[in-house]
Formats: C-alpha cells, sequence, structure tokens
C-alpha cells in the first residue's frame, strides 16, 4: 500500500504530520513498536531536514509484506558534501533554526542509525533525496 | 498469569439514549457506535475514561455501583476514598463533622487513601533509582491512562512504573491496622468511594492482579447524598486520631502535578484525556528527551475533575491545596503513628508486570490487513470527509474501517445515499427506510422536548 504527504519548508508546524500517519498505519498492521519506533525517529528526522533546509518536499511511503520504503524528496539547496553531512555534530542550519531547538546536526547520523537502508541523492541548488528502507520482523 | 476479566461499570440506558452521536465524538478510543439509534460501547476499547459520560446531554450513561448495605455484614466496616471527596462538602462542615456522617451512614472507619503517603513515594523513588527503567517513566496513577496506554501505545507499556495507586496501598493499610487492633480478616469489609469509572473497574479488576481486596464500590457522589442526609453542623465528635497519617503530599496527590513534583530531575504533569493522547504520539515518537518521570490523568484538573463528584473541579482544587497547608508533611510522620509493618506495606504496592494489548490491529495477517487497509482508503475516497456522524460511527475514516469489518454499509452514509437517490440508482423510499433503520422511527417524529427544544444549546 502507498500514502502520500507533502511537506512546506519552514513550517515546523507540520513536521511530525507524515511519521504519526505513518505510525498509524503499522500499528494497525501489527508491526512491532521497535521496529516502528525505528522508522518514525527516522522519517521524523527526515521531515525536520525538508522543514529546516528545503522550501518544499514530498513524502512517499510504500508498504509490502516484509518492508517498508519511503522517500523523502525536497526542492532544496542541496547537500555539497554527503560525507561529512553524515558526521554526528555537523549542522548548516541557521542560528533561527537552531533557537527552535533543531538543527544539532545529528539528522541524518539519526536516520542512517534507524533504517536498515539509507540512500542520499543530492545535487547543490536543486535539491535532496533520501531513500530509507526498514524490513521487518 | 490469569488476570480477573475487565470489570465494565459504565452502561447505557436505552431509555435516556437519543443517539445523538455526543459520546462517539468525544471517545478518545473510538469506542461507541449509534446502532438502532443507540449508544453502543466497545467493552474490548474502552477504557473507563468517562468522556462519553461527560458529553451525553440525555444523562444517558450511568454507573453501576454496589449496595450500601452490603457492608452492614461486616463488624469493622471500612470506608476507603481519595481526599477529593472532603473538597466536595459546603464550606460550613468541618473534617470531624463530615467524618461524623459517615459514620452515621454506617461506616466504623474511614481511611482517606492518600496514607501513608511516604510509603508510596519511597517506593516509587527507589523504582526510579534503577537505571534500566525506561524514560520517561510513566505513572499507573489513573488507570484509564494504564489501560489506553495498554490498548492504543503498547510499546510504551514498557515506561509504566511498577508500583499501585493510592487507593491499593490504602486497602493493604486500613486491614493491617485493624488486624493490630484485633479483627480478623474476615471481619473486615471494605467499600471504595470512587471519584471516576476508571477507578471502579481498576478496584474490581486490578490491572495485573487476581483477585481485588475490596468488598464494595460506591459512587462518591451517591456517598456524599447519602452523608449529606445525616451531616450536621452540630456535631462536635474529635475523628482527628483516623487522619494521623494524612499528609500535605497525600491530599495534593490526587490534583495535577501532585505527583510528579516529588520525581525525578525533570517531570510533566498532563491533565485531559485528549491533551495525553497527543502528548503520548510525542513520546511514542521519541520527540519528548530528558523528562524522567510523566503523570498522566484522564481527567481535567486531575481527580478534582472526576465524573462522579458533585462540586466544582476548580473549587475542589482550591478546597484541596488550603486543607493541605494544615497537615505535615508526609516525611515527618514517625513509624510509630503508621504502626504497620512499612517493609510489608512496600512490598505489597509492587505489580509484577502490566501486559501490553494491542487493539488497533487489522487482523493477524500482515497481507490480509495491508489489502484490508487499502480498501478503506479506497472506501474513504467516496466519503464526505466532513465527520458528521450521521452514519453511526465517528468519522468518516471510522466508517470506513468498520465497513471493512463487516459493521457497516456504504448505504450507511447519508451523503452517498442523496447521491444514489439524485442518480436515481435508489428510490426514495428505500434510500429513507435505511435511515430509519440507522437512527429507529422515533428520531422522525415530532416532539417538542427533543434536544435542542429547550434552547439548551450552550
Amino acid at each position: 500500500m502507498k500514502l502520500f504527504f507533502p511537506i512546506q519548508g519552514g513550517d515546523f508546524t507540520q513536521a511530525g504530520i507524515p511519521s504519526s500517519e505513518v505510525k498509524k498505519v503499522l500499528k494497525q498492521l501489527g508491526i512491532d513498536g521497535k521496529t516502528i519506533k525505528n522508522i518514525v525517529i527516522a522519517l521524523y528526522e527526515a521531515e525536520v531536514n525538508v522543514v529546516a533546509h528545503a522550501y518544499r518536499g514530498t513524502v512517499n511511503v510504500e508498504i509490502d509484506e516484509h518492508k517498508i520504503t519511503i522517500l523523502v524528496s525536497d526542492e532544496g539547496p542541496g547537500i555539497a558534501d554527503i560525507e561529512l553531512a553524515m558526521q554526528p555534530g555537523y549542522s548548516t542550519a541557521s542560528r533561527k533554526v537552531r533557537e527552535m531547538g533543531f538543527g544539532a546536526g545529528m539528522g541524518l547520523p539519526n536516520i542512517k542509525k534507524n533504517t536498515d537502508e539509507m540512500l542520499i541523492e543530492s545535487e547543490v541548488g536543486k535539491g535532496t533525496t533520501v531513500k530509507m528502507i526498514n524490513y521487518f520482523e | 498469569m490469569n488476570e480477573l476479566p475487565k470489570y465494565h461499570a459504565l452502561k447505557v440506558d436505552a431509555a435516556k439514549c437519543i443517539g445523538c452521536t455526543h459520546c462517539m465524538k468525544a471517545c478518545p478510543t473510538e469506542a461507541i457506535r449509534v446502532v438502532n439509534g443507540l449508544a453502543v460501547i466497545d467493552h474490548e476499547r474502552c477504557v473507563d475514561c468517562g468522556q462519553c459520560h461527560r458529553a451525553c446531554p440525555a444523562r444517558a450513561f450511568y454507573v453501576e455501583q454496589d449496595d450500601l448495605a452490603k457492608i452492614r455484614g461486616f463488624k469493622y466496616r471500612v470506608i476507603l476514598f481519595p481526599s477529593i471527596m472532603i473538597g466536595q462538602f459546603p464550606e460550613k462542615y468541618s473534617e470531624n463533622q463530615i467524618y461524623q456522617g459517615l459514620m452515621k451512614v454506617g461506616f466504623t472507619h474511614i481511611f482517606e487513601v492518600e496514607q501513608p503517603m511516604q510509603v508510596l513515594i519511597d517506593s516509587v523513588t527507589e523504582y526510579l533509582a534503577n537505571p534500566d527503567v525506561s524514560k520517561p517513566a510513566i505513572s499507573t496513577y489513573c488507570p484509564a491512562i494504564v489501560r489506553l496506554i495498554q490498548s492504543r501505545y503498547p510499546s510504551l507499556t514498557e515506561n509504566l512504573i511498577l508500583r499501585k495507586a493510592p487507593h491499593d496501598m490504602a486497602a493493604h493499610f486500613a486491614i493491617e491496622r485493624l488486624l493490630l487492633e484485633g479483627a480478623s480478616r474476615d471481619e473486615i469489609g471494605l467499600f471504595y468511594a470512587t471519584p471516576c469509572i476508571a477507578k471502579i473497574a481498576s478496584v474490581k479488576s486490578p490491572v495485573g492482579e487476581r483477585e481485588s481486596i475490596v468488598d464494595g464500590v460506591v459512587n462518591m457522589n451517591h456517598l456524599y447524598n447519602e452523608v449529606m442526609k445525616v451531616i450536621s453542623e452540630d456535631d462536635e465528635n474529635d475523628h482527628s486520631v483516623q487522619r494521623e497519617n494524612l499528609s500535605k503530599e497525600g491530599i495534593l496527590w490526587s490534583l495535577t502535578r501532585g505527583e510528579s513534583c516529588h520525581f525525578g530531575s525533570r517531570s510533566m504533569a498532563i491533565d485531559g484525556i485528549h491533551n495525553v493522547v497527543r502528548f503520548l504520539e510525542r513520546v511514542e515518537n521519541d520527540q519528548v528527551k530528558g523528562i524522567d518521570f510523566l503523570e498522566l490523568r484522564a481527567c481535567d484538573q486531575s481527580c478534582a475533575g472526576g465524573i462522579l463528584l458533585t462540586g466544582n473541579r476548580f473549587m475542589t482544587v482550591e478546597r484541596l491545596e488550603r486543607r493541605a497547608r494544615q497537615y505535615n508533611s508526609a516525611s515527618k510522620i514517625s513509624r510509630t503513628t503508621i504502626k504497620v509493618d512499612i517493609e510489608e506495606l512496600k512490598q505489597k504496592l509492587v505489580i509484577d508486570f502490566i501486559r501490553s494489548k494491542p487493539l488497533f490491529i487489522f487482523g493477524k495477517e500482515r497481507v490480509k490487513a495491508m489489502e484490508k487497509m487499502s480498501k478503506a482508503q479506497r472506501i474513504v475516497c467516496f466519503l464526505p470527509g466532513i465527520d458528521c456522524g450521521a452514519c453511526g460511527s465517528p468519522n468518516c475514516h471510522a466508517l470506513a474501517e468498520d465497513m471493512i469489518n463487516n459493521k457497516a454499509k456504504m448505504s450507511d452514509c447519508v451523503f452517498l445515499q442523496q447521491m444514489w437517490e439524485d442518480e436515481g440508482r435508489i428510490d426514495a423510499r428505500k434510500a429513507f427506510l435505511n435511515v430509519q433503520k440507522k437512527w429507529g422511527t422515533d428520531r422522525f417524529k415530532a416532539d417538542c422536548n427533543k434536544r435542542g427544544g429547550r434552547n439548551e444549546g450552550f
């Protein structure tokens, strides 16, 4: 089954809606709590990334019997050095974003930690796509 | 462990219910449907929070209780009640006069449940000191919250603090005290005066317990009325010895922040079940960081807002805060005053295990569940999305789910019916009969006493 959500850049009030909806579906499917938690944490981090850095984005979710595949794509500044961005603590977030309690430089490392597979593609000046896969038990 | 079957005291009076959907919309677990014009509670889903009782304009919900006469067979007749009960009475009556009133009703011993409070405070503090405890640790004080977590947030069940609530402690305390006075166990009858429905269920079928030690439960508003019949401003009996273990902390325990102020370096208190639901979503998403202790209560203003109380909840809070100032701190009450074996009492506060009971699952087989959910998603596309409730389900999405579980039909949606009529797919008569089947013939009869007839809109 498929789910789709748009994300508006800069609107922190909306961050968390896709992850909550996905969580509801996974609970209804009887997926175990630990796996759900990992997926929700990873998706929430990805959502916050779009809100904090990009102009707009989308979340595309596909669930089948054995796994969940989430594609978070945005139109935004892109990431110049993905390897550097993956380092815990590295952040390009603005002061304003940091003051709101985000932008600690843990987003991408946290996604990596909570997913079974993760793939980032990015083009500077165009945008970023994060693909995450979690397998069910 | 063989747990007791879940007891439900909440019932719908079919003669009063008008199937108005207010309760259905207020329910935090979507446990109510309107069937044949009457509210029907799904007891599997119900967490006993009492939101439906509060929302009902027809006063159709009632709460079963035990007959107070049942107590007469015992030599030692104990009434246990949370301190908020004292906050219900008009200020002209003193604590002693209220106690005397309870004696006149037929009790021989009176125990406010929040004593000896230091024992529970120490027990929870010791529990929280264990580094393996999942944070934020969540209080098990409010039974509606415990059931909500078990069914709707199963992954947070491990965060529940495995310690009992004051009413359990007080029941054991009362028994021990009376045994010391020379009573034998079968001579002691315990009645609990409850401020809410959830406590009834937790007293009658305690979570993680095999049996209840209480002999009966009486609704606090009922007991209040009984006491008001016999209470007198002229009584001068002194019952303060029965309150020698009562403390400031105990009196404030059932109010919001009454618990959380004692535990953890960072703690939070949230009251009102819909607030709690929204907050637990965040906790489950791991968006609440650094918090040690969570006090969650189903009612606004915690137990002062219990649905079986008589007084205004804000006034109750004010009175209790004022009353608390006159009492000593729990830590100042000595072991000689407590009398019973404190270590033994502490042991009785331990809960072995709380099971999660996930309820919101579409079936055990994942592929089938996924098919069902996709189907529900497609059905939602055709529903109006205004959540009017005229189908008898709380919202359009719930109706779609009911349909795929064979509990509802497309024709239950009045919007779809109108459209089908317009398209000539069903005749007007058939459409009307469909609606009548859902709501009963009475909804269509002219009656000036119907809801709205007395301008009760606000």
